[in-house]
């Protein structure tokens, strides 16, 4: 449980870390608060050669206000946007889905970029964005770039992010009135979600049915046309691949999507 | 006033909570300054013969000290551990570290040597292990079979032993049953998972002698498997027992690593040190559990059991350990307290490529509770009778004399229908059941589910010479303390206050002046350990003991020194002191005795046999019958351990015990895939409970005393894990049974849970509760 | 490389390798052993120590992450006098600890919990604990010992046990 060897770097600026990262290719990796990536570096799965730490930059934490949106810094942690009083009142859902992630030892460090750049298909927060129609900004050699969230995540760890670049901001609607519902099916409190399901505004995205989270395009469509919650839910599976393992196999996962996505579609939080 | 039964805080509180306890890893000594650190290469799959191991990259490499194989271990003499008792078949025999072949996924393989801790773990990377993959034997049943082959082919067999005789099953056992129920059960694997890993620290003096600091459960026993495995001698080995994080039944004796490390640090002339990670811990530390049973049960319409036949197949792992014998204790426990004319049991333990099997919280008597709980609540719905009534009706009347049951088993005292009768009250049985049939009537989401359990469990069981027993030294000091030495050995438990508490109860010295020892196996060579719940009845009697013999050893001195004779004598224990009756003037502190002559006694204390703690669960749940989610809501419990001497830790215990009983219920599992290898070997994967999926427990007083000891004490450690198990599994099934349910195995897994409402296609209930 | 923190109150610099994780720091570089390791999946918060007043898992957290923070651990929730804390002394009365292990943790989660919630129902304190595995008490008296920190219980519920 302890990492293999690697060099560390500070970066005082964003731009300090994109030319860290320039420098060292692919033998380095950014890290915010640590615990997507440090728990993968204990067992060994990923041995970066090099990390470059952005925790102390300050343009890449924050929230703010830009127009219709709210822009968050991707070093912000989950106990800040499930704190801050701004996304609670204007962005509920994800205010709500950052106070589910891990436990508040985890809060208090993992951040929304972090934890976006990730991309498990299991967590809270990339569902919740896919939900929300959020997107991310992308910071690289050639400037910033925004990316939607139905467009950032490629497969399970593995987003639209190139190893020269920075997740600086995550971007999301305000909407302190949009429905919304989150389910989050778990055995014990602090795992990853079994399946999770986000609801907001008639987009509906789905934790653990597949490689990435997925977008409910049927139930989306089944609501366009006028459906209930409990009929449009009935088609929470369509289109996903979701995977077996000891909590739960491919059927019991999508009878979960079904049932979740009805509750969500109702707006409850579970 | 009397110390005993009153809630006096822990004295060993303090400083685990400030600087926290000393546990192995925290261990500072001079005798390990310049300690090399130890990391095993583990096999990473279930059963493969070893075609080599090249160790030349990882001796190589930064800080590397040495590299140990199975290889260097048979050129020096160091020979493979036999299975521990003679019934268990001898030719499965596990070397220390793997020469030929590797059985399941963890075994140690090489043993790395660094200079610095965190250079092992990348050494250990570099050593490279040619497997040669053999089947594996992933399941009981395929090691009955034989379809995968054997372990041990020179056993010529993957049974370890047999305990009854299945050939003498009666074929007329239901004779005159009305009803008769049979089901497949699981008791499913679970991991001990104390939050303590284990490690150990060796160092040899220039004396020739290893000094081990090892957790454990008993020194005692540690030193003489080490000594066994090391082919040492007694005055070689000195064990001592730093603090314990949590044991649970699976940190008796010494692993095979604990004794490697020892014979490392004489190969080298230096000290080592070894801490496991906890994957390592969950996949290497023995499991619990691991029985599959067929019970029978068969009675007349009005709710009388008639018999009940139980077969335990025992999944014993890759090399036997304690659990190839639990199933033992499983039959002694077969009837449980209940009167039933006509009962037998057999069972069969195999060895598997798994984790091997060991003792855990209950160890063997659990698994017969769960057995026969599951079996009453499926008579009673095959009869349509409430589950209360059939144990009222079926449970032996009270009883003050001892009871022996056709099993053997010799219950000191009980009175299980008033235990019964307790829970149920406290849990308000009848507004349950009136709630459960609203919620059933509204077609709600969240069902209500009620179990119950009546258990009678076997504590110090004791196995010595001569009954059970145990040793306790006590000695008063010139200056007003005293210490005790005892052959207990403490983990979470208190005897530090506890035993302190009964030795001031005696002498008159308050518990802050007492120093308890315990787990050196210098200071106190003979011990039985911690462990089957023998701790109080046996140690915290001799503690007792010895504190009495004591008085009687100063008061000849006392009246020597008075010249009066010991009668005239009256101890005055407030004072601490030694009075003449008639002339309360004249005092003799106790101290003072111990002036010019150590003042001291070391007693035994055997006990008649085992004791017998009982009790009833009531657990009530919730499920959600769209997604099958178990939530537990109120655990209510009697657990009658006898005189309690300190209700504040005898709650622990049974909170504790509580807890992991109905974990196993509806939360943990040990998986492992068709081919041995192990899928639940982390904390992110096993489910091991955290206070959100617990509520608050409950607990009903009931103290029946037994006569076996002074103290009128029995075992309280693993009751509550003994009780909470079939009553939580009892409530999820009986939350669906309205919806055609009769079974669904442990852990109650929201999947397994969807399945088997699916399966019953909701049909009806048949059976129901009369409220 | 060199990392300076604040550990307990006392500023200290420290020769390091990146990769030592903060948990390992605390324990054998500052001496500092309450705090322990108890697996290797941020799961169980055994290592759990405050950094600028908050709960985190120093299992996963490097010791060069800390630099220029104040790390608070078990050691140094106790005054000068060497009276314990509130949430320590209430551990003690509610017999929230067993074998000790996962208490030091269990204790700064506790601390720093009450610390953003002071008044906390019994399922805030139990979903606050979600991150602190504990074997031993099945964790009924601990809950009991961080409410009755939070000054909720009143000295007459002193068991919890129901008279039938």
């Amino acid at each position: 449980m302890i990492p293999a060897s690697f060099d560390y770097e500070v970066a005082d600026s964003a731009a300090h870390a994109l030319s860290l990262l320039a420098e060292h290719g692919e033998d380095a990796k950014l890290l915010a608060g640590g615990h997507s990536l440090l728990p993968m570096m204990k067992v060994r799965l990923a041995q970066p050669a090099v990390l470059v730490d952005i925790a102390r930059v300050g343009e890449l934490s924050g929230i703010r206000r830009d127009g219709d949106e709210l822009v968050i810094g991707a070093t912000t942690r989950h106990a800040d946007v499930a704190g801050s009083d701004v996304v609670r009142a204007e962005a509920p859902l994800l205010a709500y889905a950052a106070a589910q992630v891990g436990d508040p030892q985890i809060r208090h460090r993992g951040t929304i970029g972090g934890s976006l750049a990730h991309a498990d298909p299991a967590a809270d927060l990339p569902m919740t964005l896919l939900a929300l129609g959020g997107s991310v900004e992308i910071s690289g050699p050639g400037g910033v770039r925004v990316v939607s969230a139905d467009d950032f995540f490629a497969g399970p760890f593995e987003t639209a992010l190139s190893p020269d670049e920075l997740l600086s901001a995550v971007r999301v609607p305000r909407g302190g009135d949009v429905p919304w519902g989150y389910q989050k099916f778990v055995r014990r409190a602090n795992d990853w979600a079994i399946v999770g399901v986000a609801a907001y505004d008639g987009r509906v995205a789905l934790a653990n049915m597949g490689g990435t989270p997925l977008r409910a395009h049927a139930v989306e469509e089944a609501l366009r046309n006028g459906a209930s919650a409990a009929e449009a839910a009935a088609h929470a599976a369509d289109g996903t691949s979701p995977g077996y393992d000891i909590h739960a196999d491919v059927e019991y996962r999508k009878h979960l999507a079904r049932v979740l996505t009805r509750r969500a579609l109702e707006g409850k939080t579970g | 006033m009397s110390i005993l039964g009153t809630r006096v805080l822990r004295t060993e509180d303090p400083g685990f909570l400030t600087t926290g306890a000393v546990y192995t890893e925290d261990v500072q000594d001079e005798r390990l300054a310049g300690a090399c650190y130890v990391h095993f290469v583990r096999s990473t799959v279930a059963h493969a013969r070893i075609g080599g191991i090249d160790t030349s990259a990882a001796k190589d490499a930064p800080g590397v000290v040495a590299v140990y194989t199975g290889e260097d271990l048979a050129a020096a003499g160091i020979a493979p551990v036999r299975p521990m008792m003679p019934n268990m078949n001898q030719q499965m025999l596990q070397p220390l570290l793997a020469t030929d072949t590797v059985r399941f996924v963890g075994e140690p393989v090489a043993a790395v040597v660094t200079e610095e801790m965190y250079q092992g773990e990348d050494a250990i990377e570099l050593v490279d292990v040619d497997y040669d993959i053999l089947p594996a034997v992933a399941t009981m049943h395929q090691a009955v079979s034989g379809e995968r082959g054997l372990l041990f082919p020179a056993a010529e067999t993957n049974v370890v032993c047999t305990y009854g005789d299945a050939s003498a099953a009666s074929p007329d056992l239901f004779a005159g049953c009305d009803v008769v129920v049979s089901q497949v059960i699981q008791n499913q694997r679970v991991a001990p998972a104390p939050m303590e890993s284990r490690s150990g620290a060796a160092a040899w003096g220039e004396d020739g002698r290893l000094t081990a600091w090892i957790p454990n459960q008993g020194a005692q026993g540690t030193k003489g498997a080490l000594m066994g495995m090391l082919g040492l001698k007694p005055d070689q080995v000195r064990v001592i027992t730093p603090d314990v994080g949590g044991a649970f039944g699976a940190k008796f004796g010494a692993d095979s690593e604990h004794a490697v490390i020892c014979w490392i640090a004489k190969q080298l002339g230096r000290p080592a040190r070894w801490s496991e990670t906890r994957n390592e811990n969950l996949l290497v530390m023995p499991h619990g559990r691991a029985q599959e049973q067929k019970i029978t049960i068969g009675g007349t319409k009005d709710g009388t059991v008639l018999a009940y036949r139980l077969e335990i197949l025992q999944d014993c792992g890759a090399y036997p350990k304690a659990g190839a014998f639990l199933p033992s204790l499983t039959r002694l426990m077969t009837p449980g307290p209940y009167n039933i004319p006509r009962a037998e049991s057999f069972s069969t333990s195999v060895a598997t490529n798994t984790t091997p099997v060991g003792a855990y919280r209950g160890a063997g008597r659990p698994e017969a509770a769960a057995a026969i709980d599951r079996a009453m609540d499926l008579f009673a719905d095959a009869a349509g009778a409430d589950p209360a009534e059939v144990r009222r009706k079926n449970l032996l009347p009270k009883f003050t004399e001892p009871h022996k049951t056709a099993f053997g088993a010799v219950y000191d005292s009980g009175d299980y229908v008033t235990a019964l009768e307790k829970a149920l009250a406290a849990a308000g049985y009848d507004g349950l059941l009136a709630e459960q049939a609203k919620r059933r009537e509204n077609g709600d989401t969240l069902q209500l589910g009620i179990g119950l359990s009546s258990y009678v469990e076997i504590t110090g069981p004791g196995g010595e010479a001569g009954g059970p027993n145990e040793n306790s030294t006590v000695e008063v000091h010139p200056d007003g303390t005293a210490t005790i030495l005892t052959g207990t050995s403490p983990h979470g438990q208190g005897h530090q206050t506890v035993w302190a508490m009964l030795a001031s109860e005696e002498l008159g010295i308050p518990i802050e002046k007492i120093t308890v020892k315990w787990g050196d196996t210098d200071l106190v060579p003979r011990g039985g350990g911690t462990g089957g719940s023998r701790s109080l009845q046996l140690g915290g009697a001799a503690v007792q003991q010895a504190s009495r013999e004591l008085l009687d050893v100063a008061r000849e001195r006392a009246a020597a020194t008075l010249e009066a004779s010991p009668a005239d004598l009256v101890f005055d224990t407030a004072a601490s002191a030694f009075t003449v009756k008639g002339d309360p003037d004249v005092a003799v502190p106790l101290s003072s005795l111990a002036e010019s002559e150590r003042l001291f006694v070391h007693t035994v204390f055997t006990a008649p046999g085992p004791t017998f703690p009982f009790g009833s669960h009531v657990a009530v749940v919730e499920v959600d019958i769209e997604t099958g989610k178990v939530f537990l809501r109120r655990l209510v419990t009697v657990d009658d351990a006898g005189t309690v001497m300190n209700p504040l830790l005898a709650e622990g215990q049974r909170h504790g015990g509580i807890a992991q009983g109905a974990a196993q219920a509806f939360l943990e599992e040990v998986v492992f895939d068709d081919d041995g290898n192990a899928l639940t070997a982390t904390f992110a994967d096993y489910p091991f409970a955290s206070a959100t999926e617990l509520p608050s427990f409950e607990l009903v007083n009931m103290e029946t005393p037994t006569s076996y000891n002074p103290l009128g004490a029995k075992g309280i450690g693993e009751a509550g894990s003994i009780g909470s198990t079939p009553a939580v599994q009892n409530a999820v099934i009986d939350a669906v049974s309205y919806l055609g349910v009769t079974h669904i195995d442990m852990p109650t897994s929201p999947q397994r849970v969807w399945r088997a409402i699916r399966a019953a296609n909701g049909s009806a209930a048949n059976g129901s509760k009369e409220a | 490389m060199e990392v300076k923190l604040t550990v307990n109150g006392t500023t200290r610099s420290d020769e390091v390798e990146p990769r030592l994780l903060l948990i390992h720091y605390l324990r054998e570089v500052c001496g500092l052993r309450a705090a322990n390791v108890g697996c290797d999946t941020t799961s169980c918060g055994a290592c759990t120590v405050l950094v600028d007043g908050e709960s985190v898992k120093s299992c996963t957290v490097l010791a060069v992450q800390a630099s220029g923070r104040s790390v608070t651990t078990a050691e140094g929730l106790v005054a000068e006098d060497g009276t314990m804390s509130a949430v320590q002394q209430a551990f003690r009365e509610n017999h929230g600890l067993q074998c000790g292990f996962c208490t030091p943790g269990m204790v700064m989660a506790a601390t720093s919990l009450l610390a953003e919630n002071p008044d906390p129902t019994e399922q805030e304190v139990r979903e606050g604990l979600e991150g602190n595995f504990c074997r031993c008490t099945g964790y009924h008296n601990i809950v009991r010992a961080v409410l009755a920190a939070a000054g909720k219980l009143s000295g007459a519920e002193a068991s919890s046990e129901v008279n039938a």
